[in-house]
């Protein structure tokens, strides 16, 4: 159930990189956890974010839940898709649903993120 | 302060069973949702429901002036509330709040039976128990030794009615019986907490597994599904139905929650009737309203209105209305603001949102 081809944050985001992009989204466990997804508030395009720092929020029906930069990084694309049909995030949180794409500020930054044994350890 | 571990309904393994997830609720570990909230809440408005929601407390009120010990406390009037009959009305602050509100169904001449917020029940049992020693009343929680279950909408009477042993098809709202459900000896009442058509049963803790079972066999035809306390929100908001400790509390008076119809200042005195009577006379300065959001935003419990740029108010429940498609709520706003049309803003997490007031309730079902 976890793909194996990215890494994750103890936040439930995951993380695939390709070249100097990281593509972000949230964990199939995190979606289902959350129940049915009803908006979905997307950073700022070119928004430089620091590690940890608040991106924006993801909705269900009963709750509220922010989501945190995994890396450091600078905001290049979001998945404007979410705005009309964030239910996306529920029907396929690894692909279609992706969150945002930024740039990688400190490669070191993607060392401390769990590989997918690690984090289905967590789970 | 010690860690008590979270009580458990007799419905509990079935809950697992069925895929719920479980949280802690007032005290209880209660099923938030089985296959999903909107599934759920789309069910209970389309077909049927069916919730454990025994968490409520329940007490008992009888003896020669149980009637008179409960017209003092409460504010509706329980002298005429006939027997068969069931009430909505509020436990009341000397200011003209609400310790909790809660129904009251009328057993006998002299016999009450009182269902609670589960989160309430203490502090209900100990400013009634202050009270009532001037009255030949007795009171006695009975929380531990029922089951609540709720069977809501439409299809619920076509679900119940072959497992009942009496007709239930022509019971009137707001009003019960005493019948064998599945063989278990139930009471059967035509009330619920989701605006829909339905029926709530009142059952010994040890006869609701087999009340549950009944249900869902019967109803699986019928669309019928397990729905949670998530389900029961969104439902219990959509038909503007007040939520205690959100809505509500020992702050806000039945006047400006816009519960003035369950208050009835003739009948006598009461907890809270001074304070009321002269609320009423003066003026409200607030008042409970139905919102909805103009854009994509939901708001939630706690944000602040806004007229102006200035904070004006309180959304006290808001939620994405899963029948309605809307983004809904309710807020306290000063009387100015409070018309229908007139708009505010919602201040969602550091940006202002339109909002603009609504007539309520939301949801009305078709009543043929």
């Amino acid at each position: 159930m976890v793909p194996t081809d990215r890494r994750y944050s103890k936040a439930h985001e995951w993380i695939l990189v390709e070249g100097d992009v990281a593509t972000v989204g949230i964990t199939h466990y995190a979606q289902d956890q959350l129940g049915d997804i009803v908006y979905v508030e997307l950073p700022e395009v070119n928004a430089e974010l620091v590690k940890d720092e608040v991106m924006g929020t993801i909705e269900s029906v009963k709750a509220v839940s922010e989501i945190f930069a995994p890396i450091s990084g600078q905001i290049l694309e979001v998945n404007q898709r979410l705005e009309g049909a964030p239910e996306t995030v529920n029907s396929d949180p690894s692909g279609a649903g992706w969150y945002c794409k930024m740039t990688i500020a400190k490669a070191e930054e993607l060392e401390q993120l769990l590989d997918a044994a690690a984090y289905e350890q967590l789970i | 302060m010690s860690e008590t571990p979270a009580k458990r309904t007799p419905l509990h393994d079935r809950h697992i069973a069925h895929g719920a997830r479980m949280v802690s609720f007032a005290g209880w570990d209660m099923p938030v949702q089985y296959s999903g909230l909107i599934d759920e809440h789309m069910a209970v408005r389309k077909r049927a429901g069916l919730f454990d929601v025994s968490h409520m407390g329940e007490a008992r009120v009888r003896g020669s002036q149980a009637c008179e010990f409960l017209q003092y406390l409460t504010c509706n009037n329980v002298a005429t509330l006939k027997i068969g009959r069931a009430h909505y009305t509020g436990l009341m602050t000397p200011s003209g709040c609400f310790h909790d509100d809660l129904l009251i169904y009328r057993l006998d001449e002299n016999e009450f039976l009182l269902v609670l917020n589960a989160a309430n029940v203490g502090k209900d049992l100990a400013w009634m128990h202050d009270h009532l020693h001037r009255f030949d009343a007795e009171l006695t929680d009975e929380s531990e030794a029922w089951a609540l279950l709720a069977l809501q909408g439409p299809e619920a009477v076509a679900i119940l009615e072959p497992i009942a042993a009496d007709r239930v098809a022509d019971l009137g709202y707001y009003m019960f019986t005493r019948t064998l459900v599945a063989g278990v000896d139930t009471l059967v009442s035509r009330t619920g907490y989701t605006g829909e058509d339905g029926f709530e049963f009142y059952l010994p803790a040890d006869g609701a597994g087999k009340v549950w079972d009944a249900l869902i066999e019967r109803g699986t035809g019928h669309g019928l599904v397990p729905a949670g306390l998530g389900a029961r929100d969104t439902l219990r908001l959509e038909a503007k139905m007040a939520l205690y400790g959100n809505d509500i509390d020992d702050t806000t008076t039945a006047l400006e929650a816009d519960l003035g119809w369950i208050v009835k200042f003739k009948k006598g005195d009461f907890i809270g009737r001074e304070a009321l009577v002269r609320q009423k006379a003066e003026g409200i300065r607030r008042r409970l309203i139905g919102f909805e959001m103009e854009g994509r935003a939901i708001a939630r419990h706690g944000y602040d209105a806004c007229v102006d740029g200035r904070k004006a108010g309180k959304v006290t429940s808001g939620t994405l209305a899963p029948y309605l498609d809307k983004r809904i709520g309710l807020a306290y706003l000063p009387l100015e603001f409070c018309d229908v049309g007139s708009t505010f803003e919602v201040d969602v997490r550091g940006r202002a949102q339109p909002a603009r007031v609504v007539k309520t309730p939301f949801y009305q079902r078709n009543r043929s």
